[in-house]
C-alpha cells in the first residue's frame, strides 16, 4: 500500500463497537445507515450498547478468515457483493478470504435496512470504508504493540501486517489483542490509485447457489408445521366482501382451513397446490364500495386535470406567462403512460409464525424495518416481539417496498395460530398489485429570437405526484422562465414506486419534447441540449440536482462512442441524456427497418456514476436497466375495466424477451467522484432513445406508451407473444 | 391419494399426491427440490423448466401421469457439483441479477445445446425466447449460451 494516505477524522466514531468472539477472533459492529446521516449524533452511552444495536458486522476469525455480514436486502442489484467489497478494500484483505453472509438472523433491533432509490452504495460509501479502515487500524495497533514499534511504521497487504524490520504478522495472529483495543479516533483511507478490490470484476457472491438451484428465496423457505395460504382478495378495486361459500373448498385434498380476515379470505393447505386449488373452489359475493374505475375514466380525468387549473407549483422561475405571451413560436405536447405492474418473477410471498412470545417473519422484503413495525401495529404487539429474516429476493422493482403480503401472513398466522406462508399466484401478483400509477405530462415551450425562453411542465397523475427533487433536474436552471406544476386524482387503485418512479416515463416525455423542439427551431438536437447545459454552468442555485459539466461530458462521450451522425444509410439514431438517482446517463438507440418495422439493434449507453465499485455487476445493472426500459416502453400495458385489471398473467401481459433485446454497449466515465446508484438510472432514458430513433426511421413521433399500441409501427411477428 | 414412482435425477422417488398436482409443485413441496421455480403456472415464463427424457419441458404444466416412468432431470441433478459446462459458463459470465429465473434458463440452454452443440445466433435466440428474465439479463444469457456451446463443441 502507498505511504501517501488520506487521513480522515470521522465524527461518527461512536457508531462502532468491537468485541472478542467467544471462540476466538474479533467482531466489529456498526450502524451503516445511522452513520450515513450527515448530522447523526452519537448514542448517549456507547458502553451500554449491545450487538443488537448494530445492523452490520465484520467478523475476523483467529485463522484470519473474514466474514462480512451484509445488511441490505439483495433484490438483484448486487449490494450483497459490492457493499462487502468496499469494507474488504479498506480492511486490506484478499477477496478470496472473504465470506459474505446476509445479515444476522433473529434480531429485534435489525434496523435501517432498505433497498430502494438506488441509494445503498451512495449512502454506504463513507461508512463502509470507515468501518474497514477502522478494523485495519486496530489490527495494526495490536501488531505494533506486540513489536513495540509505532503503528505508523507498519503496512498491510492482503491480511498481513509488516513492520520496517521486515517482520510480519497475519490478521488472525493479532485479532484477539485487537479486539480489546480502543477504537481509533481517526483512520486512514486508501487512495483510489491503491484500490485492489474496488474497480475489479467480482462475481456475484451467491453465484454457486443460484446455478445449482439451492434454497435461497422466500418461496423456497420452509418451516416445521408450515401451512401455505392462498388469499382471495376483492376482484375489483372498489369492492368489498359480502359473503363467501367454502362448501367446495373443504372437499379439496390437503386444505386444512378457510378463514376470513377483513375483506379477504385465506385458504390454508398443507402444500401450495392444495391451497391454490382450494382457493379456486371458493365462491364469494362482492359488493361495490367505491367507484369501479376504468382506463377510459382515468384518461378523461387526467386530461381534464391537465386542461384545468388545480395545480400545485413545485418550482417557479421567472414568469412563464410573459414568456409565452412574447414568444415567436410555441410548442405544446401531451404524453401519456399506463399503469404498470412490477411482475417480479418470484411472486409475492412471506412466512409468519405468530406466537404469544414472538412474531417470526421470513421472506423477501425491500423494507424490513418498516414492515416489521407495521406488523407490530396491526397485531397490537411490541416491536421487540418481531423477528424478521430476509431471504434473497427474486426481483423487487419497488413492489417489495410494500409489505402488504407480509402483513397478510402475520394476520393469517395470528388467526390460525399456525406457521403460515402466504403465496401469491401469478394472477394474484398481477391483479392485486401496487402499480406504477398512470401519468400524463403536458410540456409547453416558448421560443423567441431563436432561444428557448419559457418551459412549462405539467403533471397529472393517479394518487401521487413527482418527488420534490425532480423539478430541479435538467432543464431546470437552463431556461429563464420555468415552471413545474402537478395535479393528482385520488383513485382506489393501489399505486406506488416502480423502478425509477416518475422519471421512468418523464424522461421519455421530456427527451422526445427536446427533439421536437429542436426540429421546430431548426437547430441540431445535441447542440440544443449542450446550449441549455452551458447556461447552468457556474449556477449558484443550490436546488439544481445535476452537474452540467458531468452531463456535458456524458453527452460528448455518447456522441463519439455511438458514431452519432456517421451511421450508414438505413441506421436511424435517437438520443437521450438524463439525470436521476444521482447519476448522469446518455443513451443512443440504433434502429433499422425490417419489413417496414423499426427494430432496435443497439443501445450505446454512457454512464457517470462516479467511482465504480464492481464493473462486472455495474454492467449487468446497466444492461438490465436499458433492456427493462425498452421492454416496458414497447410492451408494458395495463388496463382496468370496472376496477378489474385486464391482464393477470404473462400470456396477456408482454414482457421483453431475448429476441427483442438489443446489444448494449456501455461506457463508464472514469473519475473520482463518490459512487452513486445504478439500479435505476439507465432505465428512464431507454424509452426516449428508441422513440427518437423511431421518429428518425419512420417520421412518426410517439406520445403514448406502450409503443406497441401504434399498429403502424409494429406489424407482423414483433407483436407475437411466445410462451 | 394415489402414489407415483418418479425417476428424478437418477433416483427413484415415491410421492403420494392428487393426480392433478403439477410436477413443479411435487418437486418443490414434496421432494424439496426448490431450484425449479414457480413463475407463471401456465407454461409461458420458463422458470420451471426441467428435462423430461432429455427434452426441456415446463414442469408447471405436467401431471404425474405424464411424467411417471420417464427420466426427469432438475437443476439439482444437472451436475453433481455445479460444473456442467452451461453452469460454468453462467458463472464465467456472471449472468444473474436477482437470479430467480436462472435455473430455468440453464435447463433450457443445456437441453438445447445437447441437441445442437453448434448453434447460430438465431438458433440460440429461438431456443431461449421462451424464458423470461424480469431483470433483463438477456445479453449475458446469450453470451453464456455461446460460451457453453464452445465448451461443449
Amino acid at each position: 500500500m502507498s505511504t501517501q494516505k488520506t487521513s480522515i477524522t470521522f465524527s461518527r466514531r461512536s457508531f462502532m463497537k468491537t468485541s472478542s468472539l467467544a471462540g476466538g477472533g474479533l467482531i466489529i459492529g456498526f450502524n451503516l445507515f445511522n452513520a450515513c446521516k450527515p448530522n447523526a449524533k452519537p448514542p448517549i452511552d456507547l458502553a451500554k450498547l449491545n450487538y443488537n444495536d448494530f445492523n452490520a458486522f465484520i467478523k475476523i476469525a483467529d485463522n484470519g478468515a473474514v466474514t462480512i455480514f451484509s445488511p441490505n436486502p439483495e433484490v438483484g442489484q448486487g449490494v450483497k457483493t459490492s457493499m462487502p467489497m468496499i469494507i474488504a478494500e479498506e480492511l486490506d484483505v484478499a477477496w478470496k478470504d472473504v465470506y459474505v453472509k446476509q445479515g444476522v438472523l433473529d434480531t429485534n433491533n435489525y434496523t435501517r435496512q432498505v433497498a430502494g432509490g438506488s441509494q445503498s452504495i451512495r449512502f454506504g460509501w463513507d461508512a463502509l470504508r470507515e468501518t474497514g479502515a477502522t478494523a485495519r487500524q486496530m489490527l495494526i495497533n495490536a501488531a505494533a504493540a506486540r513489536w513495540g514499534v509505532d503503528p505508523s511504521e507498519c503496512t498491510t497487504s492482503e491480511g498481513v501486517i509488516s513492520n520496517a524490520a521486515g517482520e510480519t504478522l497475519s490478521y488472525g495472529e493479532v485479532v484477539n489483542e485487537a479486539a480489546n483495543l480502543e477504537i481509533p479516533e481517526d483512520v486512514t483511507l486508501k487512495e483510489i490509485k491503491d484500490y485492489k478490490i474496488i474497480g475489479s470484476d467480482i462475481t456475484n457472491v451467491d453465484i454457486d447457489k443460484i446455478i445449482k438451484g439451492e434454497n435461497l428465496y422466500g418461496l423456497d423457505y420452509k418451516a416445521k408445521g408450515m401451512l401455505i395460504a392462498c388469499v382471495m382478495r376483492p376482484p375489483a378495486f372498489g369492492q368489498k366482501l359480502e359473503s363467501f361459500d367454502d362448501a367446495d373448498v373443504k372437499a379439496v385434498d390437503g386444505v386444512t382451513e378457510v378463514l376470513r380476515f377483513g375483506d379477504k379470505i385465506a385458504v390454508l393447505g398443507k402444500d401450495t397446490w392444495s391451497a391454490m386449488k382450494g382457493k379456486k373452489a371458493l365462491k364469494a359475493e362482492w359488493k361495490t364500495d367505491t367507484k369501479l374505475e376504468s382506463t377510459e375514466d382515468h384518461d378523461k380525468l387526467l386530461l381534464g386535470l391537465l386542461d384545468g387549473n388545480k395545480f400545485e407549483t413545485l418550482r417557479e422561475d421567472g414568469d412563464i406567462k410573459k414568456a409565452f405571451a412574447q414568444a415567436d413560436k410555441v410548442l405544446e405536447r401531451t404524453y401519456e403512460s399506463p399503469f404498470l405492474p412490477h411482475n417480479c418473477l418470484e411472486p409475492m410471498n412471506f412466512y409468519a409464525n405468530v406466537t404469544p412470545d414472538k412474531i417470526h417473519l421470513v421472506g423477501p422484503i425491500q423494507t424490513p424495518e418498516g414492515t416489521a413495525k407495521h406488523i407490530a401495529e396491526v397485531l397490537e404487539r411490541d416491536f421487540e416481539d418481531v423477528h424478521l429474516e430476509m431471504t434473497r429476493i427474486g426481483g423487487g422493482f419497488g413492489r417489495r417496498l410494500y409489505g402488504d403480503f407480509a402483513v397478510e401472513a402475520a394476520e393469517i398466522s395470528n388467526k390460525a395460530k399456525k406457521p403460515v406462508k402466504v403465496v401469491f399466484t401469478r394472477e394474484d401478483d398481477m391483479a392485486d398489485g401496487i402499480y406504477r400509477p398512470a401519468i400524463k405530462y403536458r410540456i409547453k415551450a416558448a421560443v423567441k429570437d431563436g432561444k428557448i425562453t419559457g418551459y412549462h411542465l405539467k403533471e397529472a397523475a393517479i394518487n401521487s405526484n413527482m418527488y420534490g427533487l425532480i423539478p430541479n433536474f435538467f432543464p431546470a436552471g437552463a431556461i429563464e422562465n420555468y415552471q413545474v406544476d402537478v395535479a393528482k386524482y385520488q383513485s382506489n387503485i393501489t399505486t406506488g414506486a416502480w423502478r425509477a418512479p416518475y422519471t421512468n416515463f418523464l424522461a421519455f416525455a421530456e427527451q422526445s419534447f427536446f427533439d421536437e423542439l429542436a426540429e421546430m427551431m431548426e437547430v441540431d438536437k445535441i447542440q440544443l441540449r449542450l446550449d441549455l447545459l452551458a447556461k447552468v454552468k457556474g449556477t449558484t442555485d443550490e436546488r439544481i440536482q445535476y452537474s452540467p459539466e458531468r452531463m456535458e461530458k456524458v453527452i460528448k462521450t455518447a456522441v463519439e462512442k455511438s458514431g452519432w451522425g456517421t451511421k450508414p444509410e438505413g441506421v436511424y439514431q435517437g438520443f437521450v441524456n438524463y439525470y436521476c438517482h444521482n447519476s448522469h446517463v446518455a443513451e443512443v438507440a440504433d434502429v433499422v427497418l425490417e419489413n417496414g418495422n423499426p427494430v432496435v439493434k443497439k443501445i450505446t449507453c454512457v454512464v457517470d456514476c462516479g467511482i465504480v465499485i464492481n464493473p462486472l455487476g455495474a454492467l449487468n445493472q446497466i444492461e438490465g436497466g436499458v433492456i427493462d426500459g425498452i421492454g416496458h416502453s414497447m410492451y408494458g400495458d395495463f388496463e382496468f375495466k370496472n376496477g378489474v385489471p385486464q391482464a393477470t398473467n404473462f400470456d396477456k401481459y408482454r414482457l421483453i424477451r431475448m429476441k427483442e433485446a438489443p446489444i448494449v454497449e456501455t461506457h463508464l466515465m472514469k473519475n473520482e467522484f463518490s459512487p452513486t446508484g445504478l439500479g435505476e438510472p439507465t432505465l428512464p432514458p431507454a424509452g426516449g432513445a428508441i422513440a427518437n430513433a423511431f421518429k428518425a426511421a419512420t417520421g412518426k413521433r410517439l406520445y403514448k406508451q406502450p409503443f406497441s399500441n401504434y399498429p403502424e409501427l409494429l406489424k407482423g411477428p414483433e407483436k407475437e407473444i411466445i410462451g | 391419494m394415489p402414489t407415483y414412482q418418479l425417476n428424478i435425477n437418477g433416483e427413484s422417488r415415491s410421492v403420494e399426491v392428487s393426480e392433478d398436482t403439477p410436477l413443479m409443485w411435487v418437486l418443490r413441496d414434496n421432494l424439496n427440490l426448490v431450484g425449479t421455480k414457480y413463475g407463471c403456472g401456465i407454461a409461458v415464463c420458463g422458470s420451471c423448466t426441467v428435462h423430461l427424457d432429455g427434452i426441456a419441458v415446463r414442469s408447471c404444466a405436467l401431471t404425474m401421469a405424464q411424467v411417471e416412468g420417464k427420466s426427469i432431470t432438475t437443476i439439482e441433478g444437472l451436475s453433481e457439483d455445479g460444473t456442467h459446462p452451461v453452469q460454468e459458463a453462467w458463472k464465467e459470465v456472471d449472468v444473474p441479477q436477482c437470479g430467480y429465473c436462472q435455473a430455468g434458463q440453464i435447463m433450457t440452454a443445456s437441453a438445447f445445446l445437447k441437441n445442437n452443440p453448434n448453434p447460430t445466433e438465431d438458433e440460440i435466440k429461438d431456443a431461449m425466447q421462451g424464458n423470461i428474465c424480469r431483470c433483463a439479463s438477456y445479453t449475458r444469457i446469450y453470451k453464456a449460451v455461446e460460451i457453453a456451446a464452445n465448451k461443449l463443441a
